[in-house]
């Protein structure tokens, strides 16, 4: 995409809190997805009159892990608030979220993150991060515009979600790309969010460009799509710009199916969401000690983590890089240290063939079949020449597929590299026999040499070890010169 | 001291009963106006109140730090969720169409 | 004399000591309630076969020398805006005429593990937005003692059950008055305890930051006792206080030591109905016979405090009122009409399932918090409830309590005042500072202006409910005035 012309994006991003095992103001379990619609809910995530909410004690302590690890200050004292609006997923038809009241900051504000976008660094501002509850599911049977009624389910109604929002520092969708995965690999390696979960960070859009009206796109709910969804509303604007159209403020929904966004009609008006106090909810402090307490619990974060595997492993940035940004892979790494201790082969064929794998199959590192254990002992039966890289391609397949380590599968389909002499010569024997033509050229023509070699290698199925069974050529094409030198 | 505006007219009305999803008959848009502006007027007296300087008070108990711990507790079952519903189908509520 | 005439803790000793039965006190109740219901109507639904199942349970437990809770047998109502699980629970308003709880109140558990025989649910204006119980989907509730009179709202409904002789005991709530203002109409004794002291889970809101359940009795003691039940720290109400102690009865007669008692200046100067203020006077003479004086204290911010708090109530009403709209419970428009979508469909619902003076106020809460005016309105009273706040707080650093007439007014007839919504915001006037300061307050009978009950008013620092109550004991004695029969 050309870069012509000033793009400015910014990002609304909504990450559930994934390791809670309760909602944000209930105790009805986090684990919604996949249960039957309404069976995950109690009075108070459903709205019923009379409920009143009760803060997460942990989900106070994920948040600040989260805003330290962005870099953000958080609030000496922090306050929920009511936005309100109507909508059917909505049980309350408010929403407990966060605001700026007089008094009182976000949760955190003012931080930064720093990641890799085309091989360059790029350092983007976060405004402020806060907490609030994710509304219920909603089900337009035959699509949204076309259903003749609505269905609801609550399930989701009150899980923690952590509205992280930055400052318009993007200046091309690639670069908000780029920020999500960081974020993701960031908030993995927190132990809060697990981002191979359906749903689990869903983003909301600004977009300008050329100091055009900032478009609002909501219902981005994949990386893929970020990127997609982005270029298509910039490239939108351009075409708009380029007719001598002005783009003023809207906002816009983003159909994943049909690839486009599409205009809301939302009179801006409405966006007045009357935002006050929560009445039944107290201010939270977050003090020194606390902060303090957190700072110490801190798991290591993907930039250390890098930085220690260049210097504790002697991997290269690109390669360290490339680990920590999926924290399931970089654990997979570092176990598979632990067994079979040599770094840089791992680290290989981890961001080679393995990813190339999980990818075909659709599987994610931390549900592959495929263990740190059974990947160490696929690289010591390589190193003990059992295996050549060949057929490790294969075993490493099969281990995908069905879970068996790699010496079953090598015995099971009869990989094992055939390193027995006798068999080989065995095997020399008869392809001698039936090959005289070539072995006589063999006796003058070295080319001829690796065609009998190949003879050997397709009888046993490329298991014959190359090297010895090129020795084994050549020692009896010299037997057989001695002897006929002898006549 | 700036005095809040008093008056309330009654396209604002029309607005404010959208906002909060009450539809109104014409009668009841003439009577409300009427009687939200006199209750209005009488409330303006708020604005002779020097407050300047003064913080809010969000809250009476001045208690902070309420949490619960991170323990699931059953739900509801089913069908007490949906005991209520005035329209239901298999396990979902019904709502009206979304355009 | 008829069983249901007598205190609370006279008919569980009684039923306690097996001299009589829960289920006979019961039936008597239920007789009562046949005869003066029609008249009344503080009733929306009554739970007979409930009741009766809880009565003879308590018989039986006493039977086999088990042991019993403190309101063992006591026949007791309940406001309809607190849930009841399995029973009907409709704040006065057509918006709710079938839901049906899935769930308990914090009170109600706590009632039923004392073993409080629940006999139903009390009308009231709906949703807790009025006071005079006038606004009810289902009707309104007449004054026992005249029942061309407004019994007082929004707990008309239980205030006038107590008072007819329909319950021993019953449960209201009070967002800016509405245990008070009955109790006082009604010829009862009724407490708005310190905001936080009882768990508000359960309780259908409409203003969450002043809003208290209280106890409604024919005497002090009776409602103490009734408070001692319900008061607690609930972990579902992070608004609730921890307390140490919630037995509110053993010291009750306990001699009360040395008390300043003032009276605020604003409140018994303008506006305030000539017969009232005999009433109120002739009290402050008995306690000055005791040598108990009392001095005027003045807090001039007491003259905002009618559009304070129906800025902030209404502003949280419009929001705690926005889950009504047909889809989970209550209320729903018949949608035959296939081009409804659910903005109109809501709007419909809505418009049609909420009375006019709840309208009323969502759109006045409307517009305090919207934009342009959330500073001038919403933000503003916040502002000046401070200032409101420390004004009684300076107050309590000289006096220990401060006592005003309950209402402004006696009781009026019925429809007296419902066209003017504003002449009846006034009429909270002094039952609202209680609510905005979350301090305690209790309504005592202290006279009567032709047959009409007229009470007094007595307030506490926060959580100084042992003294409040002292003080409504000891001020009960000499006003002379306790369990009374209204002639109906």
């Amino acid at each position: 995409m050309a870069e012509e012309g000033k793009v400015k994006i910014g990002l609304e991003v909504h990450c559930q809190l994934t390791s809670l095992k309760t909602k944000l103001f209930c105790s009805c379990s986090s684990d919604y997805r996949g249960k039957p619609p309404n069976t995950n809910v109690c009075p108070v995530c459903l709205g019923l009159p009379g409920s009143l909410p009760v803060l997460n004690k942990k989900a106070v302590e994920y948040a600040v892990m989260v805003a330290l690890a962005l870099n953000c200050k958080p609030a000496k004292m922090t306050i929920f608030a009511r936005k309100n609006y109507f909508y059917p997923d909505l049980p309350k038809n408010f929403q407990i979220s966060q605001y700026d009241l007089e008094g009182f900051e976000p949760l955190a504000s003012n931080g930064y993150v720093t990641f890799t976008v085309n091989k360059k660094k790029k350092t983007v501002r976060i405004r402020r991060i806060h907490l609030e509850e994710d509304p219920g599911k909603l089900y337009h049977p035959g699509g949204l515009g076309f259903a003749p009624y609505t269905l609801v389910d609550y399930n989701r109604s009150g899980i923690a979600l952590l509205e992280i929002v930055t400052e318009p520092d993007f200046t091309a969708p690639a670069e908000a790309r780029s920020f999500l995965q960081k974020l993701r690999s960031i908030l993995e390696h927190l132990g809060v969010f697990d981002g191979s979960l359906e749903g689990s960070m869903r983003c909301d859009a600004n977009v300008s460009v050329e100091g055009g009206g900032r478009v609002e796109v909501k219902n981005i709910s994949s990386f893929k799509d970020v990127e997609r969804a982005l270029s298509y509303e910039v490239v939108r604007q351009r075409e708009l710009l380029k007719k001598g159209v002005k783009v003023g403020m809207e906002t816009r929904h983003w159909d994943e199916v049909r690839r486009i966004t599409v205009s809301l009609r939302v009179k801006e008006e409405e966006k007045d969401y009357r935002y006050f106090m929560e009445p039944d909810l107290c201010p939270v402090t977050i003090d020194e000690d606390f902060v303090r307490k957190i700072k110490i619990q801190m798991p290591e974060l993907p930039d250390a983590r890098k930085e220690r595997f260049i210097n504790q492993y002697g991997l290269p940035e690109y390669d360290a890089e490339v680990l920590v940004a999926d924290r399931s892979l970089a654990d997979f790494f570092e176990d598979c240290v632990k067994i079979y201790g040599k770094p840089k082969p791992i680290a290989n064929w981890l961001m080679g063939d393995f990813l190339q794998c999980l990818y075909s199959l659709d599987v994610s590192v931390k549900d592959c079949k495929v263990t740190p254990k059974h990947l160490a002992e696929m690289l010591s039966l390589m190193d003990d020449g059992v295996i050549s890289i060949k057929i490790a391609k294969k075993v490493l397949w099969e281990m995908m597929k069905t879970g068996k380590s790699a010496s079953t599968i090598i015995e099971e389909k009869g990989w094992r590299r055939i390193s027995d002499v006798n068999v080989i010569e065995a095997v020399a024997e008869k392809i001698f026999k039936e090959n005289e033509k070539a072995v006589k050229d063999a006796l003058v023509d070295e080319k001829a040499i690796n065609f009998l070699v190949g003879k050997i290698m397709e009888a046993t199925k490329g298991m014959a070890d190359p090297a010895l069974t090129n020795k084994i050529v050549r020692d009896k094409l010299s037997r057989l010169k001695e002897k006929l030198q002898l006549n | 001291m700036e005095k809040a505006k008093t008056s309330i007219s009654i396209e604002e009305i029309e607005h404010l009963a959208w906002l909060a999803r009450l539809e109104l008959t014409e009668d009841e848009k003439k009577l409300y106006t009427r009687q939200l502006n006199k209750i209005l007027e009488y409330f303006n007296m708020l604005s002779e109140l020097n407050t300047e300087n003064i913080p809010p008070t969000y809250h009476l108990t001045g208690k902070v730090n309420v949490f619960r711990e991170d323990e699931p507790k059953p739900s509801l079952d089913v069908n007490e969720v949906l005991m209520n519903a005035p329209r239901k189908r298999k396990q979902f509520f019904e709502c009206a169409k979304i355009i | 004399m008829k069983l249901y005439w007598l205190s609370a803790k006279e008919i569980r000793d009684k039923i306690l000591a097996r001299e009589v039965k829960a289920e006979e006190v019961l039936s008597e109740v239920f007789e009562r309630i046949e005869d003066v219901e029609g008249k009344i109507n503080a009733f929306i639904t009554l739970c007979r076969e409930e009741a009766f199942k809880k009565a003879k349970e308590v018989d039986s437990k006493i039977a086999n020398g088990e042991k019993v809770g403190i309101l063992a047998g006591i026949p007791l109502a309940i406001k309809d805006n607190i849930s009841t699980k399995g029973i009907k629970t409709t704040c006065g308003s057509k918006m709710l005429y079938n839901y049906v709880p899935p769930y308990n109140a914090t009170v109600v558990e706590k009632l039923l593990a004392e073993d409080a025989v629940i006999i139903g649910k009390t009308n009231m204006d709906e949703f807790a937005m009025g006071t005079t119980t006038e606004t009810s989907y289902f009707g309104p509730t007449r004054n026992p003692w005249d029942t061309s009179t407004v019994p007082g709202g929004s707990s008309g409904g239980s205030a006038a059950a107590v008072a007819s002789g329909e319950a021993f005991l019953a449960l209201g709530s009070d967002t800016g008055g509405s245990i008070r203002c009955p109790a006082s109409f009604c010829g009862v004794v009724g407490l708005k305890p310190t905001y936080g002291l009882v768990s508000r889970y359960g309780l259908i809101a409409y203003a969450n930051s002043f809003e208290q359940i209280g106890p409604i009795a024919r005497n002090v003691y009776d409602c103490a006792l009734l408070l001692s039940v319900i008061a607690g720290w609930d972990w579902r109400d992070s608004t609730s206080i921890q307390v140490e102690n919630t037995d509110y009865t053993s010291k009750l007669s306990s001699k009360i030591g040395e008390v300043k008692v003032g009276i605020v200046r604003e409140m018994v100067s303008e506006g305030v109905d000539e017969a009232v203020l005999k009433n109120f006077y002739n009290y402050v003479s008995k306690l000055e016979n005791l040598n108990i004086p009392c001095e005027e204290v003045s807090i001039p911010t007491i003259k905002y405090v009618v559009p304070v708090y129906y800025l902030i109530a209404m502003s949280e009403a419009s929001s705690n009122l926005a889950r009504f709209d047909g889809v989970r419970y209550g209320y729903s428009l018949n949608i035959e009409d296939e081009t409804l979508d659910w903005d109109k469909f809501y709007s419909k619902t809505r418009g049609n399932g909420f009375g006019a003076e709840v309208k009323r106020r969502i759109i006045l809460g409307t517009y305090a918090l919207s934009a342009g005016y959330y500073d001038k309105f919403f933000l503003k009273s916040l502002k000046a409830l401070t200032l409101i706040r420390k004004g009684f707080d300076e107050a309590f650093k000289k006096f220990d309590i401060l006592i005003s007439q309950t209402m402004p007014v006696p009781p009026f007839k019925l429809g007296e005042k419902i066209d003017d919504p504003l002449s009846l915001y006034l009429c909270d006037i002094d039952t609202i500072p209680a609510n905005l300061t979350g301090i305690p307050a209790v309504s005592i009978p202290c006279g009567f202006y032709h047959n009409l009950p007229i009470g007094v008013q007595i307030m506490a620092p926060q959580l100084k409910e042992d003294l409040v109550l002292k003080f409504a004991a000891l001020s009960e004695d000499i006003i002379g005035l306790k369990n009374l029969k209204p002639g109906i």
